[in-house]
């Protein structure tokens, strides 16, 4: 019920208030989202859409950031990876 | 998918399971708060892959589940009035009321729409101006911008047709009701990911110092979850119990400010009555007095008596992490998804539904 999708904006239809909409692809498929809640979403920006609306943007630092962090635990628990002969 | 697939690499899973082992030197009960979480813990296997010790408590994060049975038959009364049209989400079709459900009323005649979206409300609205269309709305602060969103649409619009049955709840009151039960046993929380990067997570600071029982705002792959999980577990070994973020590329300590503040505009918090736990103070969003013209409650007065649950059915106890669904006597054989006898069994993120599709062969073998 609380599932949010990750989409990429494509194109900003309106810009009006209460109203701004967006085309957002969603890994192929193109939706029309409401996007009056995420202001500070442009083009190219990956939004979290929850009931047909934007709920917040997704900040790709620190998406990376959570990533490196899994890769080093993986590098402490699982040793370093074999080198290449 | 870019922001999905990452998180579900096995190979990182492991290397973090094998992490939780490692620092984990006792038992430790943990809840997650969201039916998503508890939906994508069964289907990835996370329990499964976690430490004996480590004990994954599902919460009563599914708006669907705790809609109480009143709300559901007032949603039926409203269908089946005169040139109505009842819009909701699909999950609330099948949801039992006292008597029927909403699927049951729509083959007797009830005009009941489902919609993807609140917003999707508006155009039906629009197009069918001879007729009152009433929007069902259930979920959480995540679905609650939706919702709100809605709303200021048709008053700006002045739609007049337009109105709405708010069973909207709130989150922390209901981690302050578990964590206040008698015999609670839940010592850290993964907090719903998504419910935070509308609201933020100050409201869970003074919750967290109060009861010193770690938060832990959590995403909703298996690397998030294991990510929130491992934090949890950390903070609870060092004896800590801090709100803490493992989800940041969604959620920001205040939140969405655009979001909450259309909420505040919107919605007033009341008390509400949740399925299986009773009222809880301060847990529901209903309509401001300035809107009071789009809520359905005070347009139509579909009064309905309150029922008992089924006696057989423990959906009250599995909401609280109390009991899980495979020790129901029923789950599984009288109570399934084609025939749930409570509502834990209706949706797919109800607890006892996720163990039944992902579980069952395991889970009731004797
Ligand atoms: S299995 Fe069915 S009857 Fe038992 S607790 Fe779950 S919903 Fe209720």
């Amino acid at each position: 019920m609380c599932l949010s999708v990750p989409g990429q904006v494509v194109e900003i239809l309106e810009d009006a208030p209460l109203a701004r909409r967006a085309r957002v692809d969603f890994g192929g498929t193109l939706r029309e989202t409401n996007l009056a809640l995420a202001p500070e979403a442009g083009v190219g920006d990956w939004v979290l859409v929850h009931a047909g609306i934007a709920i917040g943007c997704i900040d790709a630092e620190q998406a990376e950031r959570a990533l490196a962090q899994f890769r080093e635990i993986r590098a402490l628990e699982d040793g370093p990876p074999e080198p290449a002969p | 998918m870019k922001h999905l697939d990452e998180y579900r690499d096995p190979g990182l899973a492991r290397a973090c399971a094998r992490r939780i082992a490692r620092i984990a030197t006792r038992p430790w009960a943990i809840m997650e708060i969201c039916g998503g979480q508890t939906h994508a813990i069964m289907r990835f296997g996370i329990d499964a892959l976690l430490p004996a010790g480590i004990e994954l408590l599902h919460g009563p994060g599914c708006p669907v589940c705790v809609t109480p049975v009143e709300m559901i038959d007032s949603a039926i009364a409203i269908a089946f009035q005169p040139d109505v049209i009842l819009a909701s989400f699909g999950d609330m079709l099948r949801v039992p009321g006292s008597g029927e459900d909403l699927l049951s009323a729509r083959a007797r005649g009830a005009q009941v729409r489902v919609v993807l979206s609140p917003l999707d409300a508006l155009p039906l609205a629009r197009a069918n101006p001879e007729r009152q269309v009433v929007f069902f709305a259930v979920g959480f602060e995540t679905t609650a911008p939706a919702t709100a969103l809605a709303v200021a649409q048709a008053a700006r619009e002045g739609l007049a047709n337009f109105s709405m049955l708010c069973a909207h709840v709130r989150v922390p009151p209901a981690i302050e009701a578990i964590l206040e039960a008698p015999g609670n046993r839940v010592q850290g929380f993964l907090a719903a990911g998504h419910v935070c990067t509308v609201m933020g997570y100050t409201e869970y600071e003074p919750l967290a110092a109060r009861h010193r029982v770690p938060i832990v705002v959590t995403g909703f792959e298996p690397l998030d979850i294991l990510h929130g999980t491992l934090a949890c577990v950390e903070q609870l070994e060092a004896g800590r119990a801090q709100v803490e973020n493992c989800y940041a590329r969604a959620v920001r300590r205040e939140g969405n400010p655009a979001a909450r503040e259309l909420i505040g505009e919107v919605f007033d918090i009341v008390p509400r009555r949740w399925r299986g736990m009773g009222e809880i103070a301060a847990s529901g969003f209903a309509l401001r007095d300035r809107y009071a013209r789009f809520d359905a409650r005070r347009r139509f007065t579909a009064a309905a008596p309150v029922p008992a649950q089924p006696s057989e059915c423990l959906s009250g106890l599995v909401l609280r992490g109390a009991k899980k669904p495979h020790e129901c006597p029923a789950f599984g054989t009288r109570c399934t998804p084609e025939r749930p006898l409570g509502a834990t069994m209706v949706s797919s993120e109800g607890a006892c539904a996720a163990y039944y599709r992902y579980r069952r062969p395991v889970a009731i073998a004797p």
